[in-house]
């Protein structure tokens, strides 16, 4: 019975995962960037809906709303200041700035809302599911991650197959030059990317804060990182590989912390990568890079 | 490509260079003056901790509640009529940035240290006032270390203190026999209690069944070490670990039906004060604290009361021990009758004799003293936290 | 006699560095150096060495690599641990801190060798997020081993102090997430300036070498490499062993500048790793010079701005991102083209 609530637990947190990876994965995809400030902009997206909620007395669902908004308008911001006039430069020039982004999120949101941890109430109001008469409990947190993961991924997969901007998005990660040939105007389609991730970040932000309810500044770097690390378990660009890559690392890091050591979980959790990368370079679903002489 | 690159970093290597050299004359400057300002002028005062970066709340507390007693006593005309002169500096929770605040103000002409807030920083910090002989009294260190040498001193608990402390108060109250720990493997404060907790255990009757750990990086999932604790058997679970994981563990605990008792240390304190946390998950909470913010006695009250007023939160344990720092300094040096033109390490010496000498009723205690060793003596309270509030058991 | 252009650059390099120390020493023994200033000195060369090592991964062999904190952890550890361990036995300070930094290097040579062997099968950001997961698994290790010494030889547990089971002479060493703690502080400015120097003649040469060449011909173009012959695992795996035991030194140094050493997110973890690559891009990936001048400047930066108190921080993401658009964004570049003094 415990392994089915370890279990339940590590796809819970998984789900979070794979939410951030989501986001990490487009914006790769599309601009060949790690975007390192994408954990903190979940933390931006936390701390206005917590604000929403708790000081202005918005109802939940709008505050979640105003949430996306305003982290939507803020990647757009990000990517039209930091990233867009770097576009030429060195993808490493790009990461640098990502981590400056960072920093100045994460500064920010310490002086705008102090150091001292936040307590997040809920925004999911689905009462907790009972299994095999009591022995397993499914929190209504988890349900909603779940599901909210789950619509992400066929939403997000339908919106790049068959609308002309996903279209778009799918030429200019496949060779920007030949993209911008033909027509698609990659300085948009980039911001657009943006704009979705930044977007999806805010749900991740509500959700992982709903589901383990503490916000400060630095809540976002850990599970950001850990969202990347999924990225490139799934292979990274990929939309369902991210999803598995965030449930399959929510998974192994749970059951490494319930059945082999709770301090060490963090390693396990990094050796795994280690040996899927070392069998499949390009992560699980990862599409095989072929080298031109 | 590359030289205009190089011709950028050079020009900014010399303007840095001539920044950093105007800053050394600046310096130099100031500490022209303030030898002629320091003849008795003012006790200098210097305080370090984090104020950015994740254990960022610890350092602003101490910072903050130090600033308050500072300026209670400058209003109340100062010690033995010389007034303090305060400046706290910023040192992220890392040994390096730390020796480096501690450099900053010495710079400044700091002539004692009330610092550092986080005890591996404090240990690094403790080797440099060594050398120079400067007085140093942590609030917060609480590793055995910090107060290896003479010339240091703390106001809070030690770590194996509490620990034995946490286990003999649950063996002789027999509170539980089956007890399962959880505890920050990657935080000095944590593992250390924890250590000494399990050691003492035994002796006590207490049988540690369960023992779940969490690293820095991976805080939010405790699910499976409460599952763990429930699987076996835990009555009670013990928690040497800061009040922001324990508001997690509380809630999670509580959403999964798991009620054993919880015990806590001094890092516990503080948890209802959470903004926004729902305090009935927090009832039956037990923690041994050497100070409650909402205690009746009136210093607490006062004190709580301006720090409110002035920075908007409720003050943390780290505040309250802050505040006795000072009011310790202060008794210290009026016992020693020093006085603020003394050398660094006149001073020192003086203090050093003066605190072993005092009684002081603080915060977070009645009648506190201190033993050359640089330990502190003063009775944990054991609080029990009862309709939201912390009533004494 | 006419010199080879790279000789005279590697000589203005080594200058540099002298010309530092010098003038350092000179404001020191005249009494106008501050405190902090002093105090930063070990620092400054403890993360010039990291960010020139660093640029041998980075810019000659061109893999990008997020794990170097890493090594600096295994080698602090490794020298810090040799030095508690013969405190008592080998009471010349300066013998046995040569020495700690000697295996503090070897250390994290071994631990080069072994993680680049699978790692440098990898490539790009597939390379980049295997070696931050490396250098993630050392720091969480280190948090949780306990080492103690007694009459019977080594106790190693990675659960808790009680479980080494050592006799009454035992002396426990490293103490799990409290890490070493006593560790004499043998650091000087001097010993920095000469490892430093050491590192730049190691690596300058290097560069310089057959083996260099054949690093850098894999860097611009693998398959051209591979197909004149050259053995590519060996060249990578023998460059990055070459960066790790520089790292490992900067280590040793690091943890005999403090009485205390952790393994903490912010001075092993990935952090640390991503600011020491933000040196070297910032000097010029590829640039020894850049990356000391970088390091320098970065690490000086946040002492610098402590006048800022609360925005200190704040004040420090502004400026590396504003560098950063600076160097590299192309209306930034035309503005100092047309400023520039070499026109």
């Amino acid at each position: 019975m415990s392994f089915i609530t370890y279990l339940i637990n590590g796809i819970s947190l998984g789900s979070v995962y794979a939410i951030i990876a989501l986001g990490y994965t487009m914006v790769y995809g599309i601009a060949k960037m790690l975007n390192f400030a994408h954990g903190d902009v979940i933390m931006v997206g936390g701390f206005v809906a917590f604000t929403a909620i708790t000081t202005l007395g918005i109802s939940p669902l709008l505050s979640v709303l105003i949430s996306i908004v305003i982290c939507t308008a803020l990647g757009i911001a990000i990517e039209k200041i930091a990233y867009k006039p770097l576009r030429k430069a060195t993808p490493l020039a790009v990461l640098i700035t990502a981590i400056g982004v960072s920093y100045f999120l994460q500064n920010v949101a310490l002086l705008v809302f102090g150091s001292d941890t936040k307590l997040f109430s809920s925004v999911v109001n689905v009462p907790d599911l009972s299994l095999a008469e009591g022995q397993i409990l499914i929190t209504g947190e988890t349900i909603v991650t779940i599901l909210a993961c789950i619509v992400i991924m066929i939403v997000l997969s339908l919106f790049i197959k068959k609308t002309k901007s996903g279209q778009a998005m799918l030429a200019v990660s496949e060779d920007k030059g030949a993209a911008e040939l033909m027509g698609v105007n990659v300085n948009k389609t980039i911001s657009l990317t943006f704009a979705i991730g930044s977007g999806l970040a805010a749900i991740a932000g509500v959700l992982l804060c709903s589901a383990y309810p503490t916000l400060n500044p630095y809540t976002g770097a850990m599970p950001g990182i850990k969202a990347f690390v999924a990225a490139v378990f799934g292979g990274i660009g990929s939309i369902p590989g991210a999803f598995i890559g965030g449930i399959l690392l929510g998974v192994i890091e749970n059951l490494s912390k319930a059945y082999i050591s709770s301090q060490l979980s963090d390693a396990i959790v990094f050796s795994v990568l280690i040996i899927v990368l070392l069998v499949k370079p390009t992560g699980i679903l990862g599409k095989k890079i072929s080298e031109k002489v | 490509m590359k030289k205009i690159a190089s011709l950028f970093l050079a020009t900014a290597m010399v303007a840095s260079l001539l920044v950093g050299c105007g800053n050394t004359a600046t310096t130099s400057d100031s500490a022209a003056e303030s030898t002629t300002t320091a003849d008795g002028a003012a006790f200098k005062i210097g305080g370090i901790g984090p104020i950015t970066g994740g254990a960022a709340v610890y350092g602003t507390a101490v910072k903050n509640a130090a600033q308050i007693a500072v300026d209670e006593i400058n209003e109340a005309g100062g010690i033995n009529g010389t007034p303090i002169e305060y400046r706290f500096e910023d040192d992220e929770h890392d040994a390096e940035k730390s020796v480096n605040a501690y450099n900053t103000l010495k710079d400044w002409n700091m002539q004692i240290l009330m610092g550092t807030v986080t005890s591996t920083p404090s240990i690094a910090v403790s080797e440099k006032t060594k050398e120079d002989n400067m007085f140093q009294l942590t609030p917060s260190g609480s590793a055995v270390a910090c107060v290896q040498y003479d010339n240091a001193f703390r106001v809070c608990f030690s770590d194996p203190n509490q620990g034995t402390k946490s286990a003999q108060y649950i063996g002789e109250n027999k509170l539980a026999t089956k007890v399962a720990v959880i505890f920050d493997s990657s935080d000095v404060y944590s593992s250390g209690i924890k250590d000494t907790f399990v050691a003492e255990a035994p002796n006590q009757g207490i049988e540690v069944v369960a023992e779940g750990s969490f690293t820095a990086d991976n805080k939010t999932d405790f699910t499976t070490q409460l599952l763990q604790a429930k699987d076996a058997g835990a009555e009670l679970v013990f928690l040497p670990i800061y009040y922001q994981e324990a508001t997690l563990i509380l809630s999670q605990a509580n959403s999964m039906g798991y009620a054993p008792l919880f015990f806590g240390c001094d890092g516990l304190d503080g948890i209802l004060a959470v903004e926004n946390f729902d305090k009935s998950l927090a009832e039956g909470v037990m923690l041994l604290t050497p100070f409650a913010a909402d205690s009746a006695d009136e210093a607490t009250q006062a004190f709580v009361a301006k720090y409110q007023e002035k920075y908007g939160e409720i003050p943390n344990q780290f505040a309250a021990d802050a505040y006795d720092a000072i009011y310790a300094i202060k008794a210290a040096i009026e016992q020693s009758g020093a006085t603020a033109d003394m050398s660094v390490s006149d001073l020192c010496e003086a203090l050093k004799k003066g605190i072993t000498e005092i009684e002081l009723n603080g915060l977070t205690g009645e009648g506190m003293t201190w033993t050359a060793d640089g330990e502190v003596n003063k009775a944990p309270k054991a609080v029990k936290i009862v309709d939201g509030v912390y009533t004494a058991m | 006699m006419k010199m080879k252009k790279t000789t005279k650059s590697n000589l203005i390099t080594y200058g540099i560095v002298i010309v530092f120390y010098i003038v350092m020493q000179i404001m020191a023994g005249t009494g106008s150096l501050s405190s902090l200033l002093k105090g930063l000195l070990v620092p400054l060369c403890i993360y010039s060495i990291m960010a020139v090592s660093l640029n041998l991964t980075v810019g000659i062999l061109g893999e990008l690599s997020l794990g170097h904190a890493g090594f600096m952890c295994v080698g602090a550890f490794a020298s810090a641990f040799f030095s508690m361990c013969t405190k008592e036995t080998i009471t010349n300070g300066a013998i046995r801190f040569v020495i700690a930094i000697l295996i503090g290097a070897l250390v994290a040579a071994i631990f080069g060798i072994l993680i680049g062997i699978p790692v440098l099968r990898l490539r790009g950001d597939y390379l980049a997020i295997v070696t931050l997961a490396f250098g993630e698994i050392i720091k969480n290790i280190m948090n949780v081993l306990y080492v103690g010494v007694d009459g019977s030889g080594l106790h190693v547990s990675i659960k808790s102090a009680s479980q080494l089971q050592m006799d009454e002479t035992g002396k426990l060493i490293i103490n799990g997430a409290q890490g070493i703690t006593g560790t004499p502080n043998n650091s000087t400015f001097t010993a920095g300036i000469i490892i430093l120097l050491i590192t730049l003649f190691i690596i300058l040469n290097f560069v310089n070498s057959r083996a260099g060449r054949a690093v850098m011909a894999i860097r611009d173009n693998r398959i051209a490499a591979e197909s004149v012959g050259i053995n590519i695992s060996a060249y990578k795996l023998l460059a990055f062993a070459i960066s790790a035991s520089m790292a490992g030194a900067a280590g040793a140094l690091y943890a005999h500048n403090l009485s205390t050493l952790t393994a903490l997110p912010k001075n092993f973890g990935y952090n640390m790793s991503i600011m020491i690559l933000v040196y070297v891009v910032l000097g010029g990936i590829g640039n020894i010079r850049g990356s000391i001048i970088a390091a320098m400047l970065l690490t000086a930066l946040p002492e610098l701005l402590r006048s800022f108190a609360d925005y200190r921080m704040l004040i420090y993401s502004i400026v590396l991102i504003a560098v950063m658009l600076f160097n590299w964004s192309p209306k930034a570049r035309e503005l100092r083209d047309k400023y520039s003094l070499k026109n």
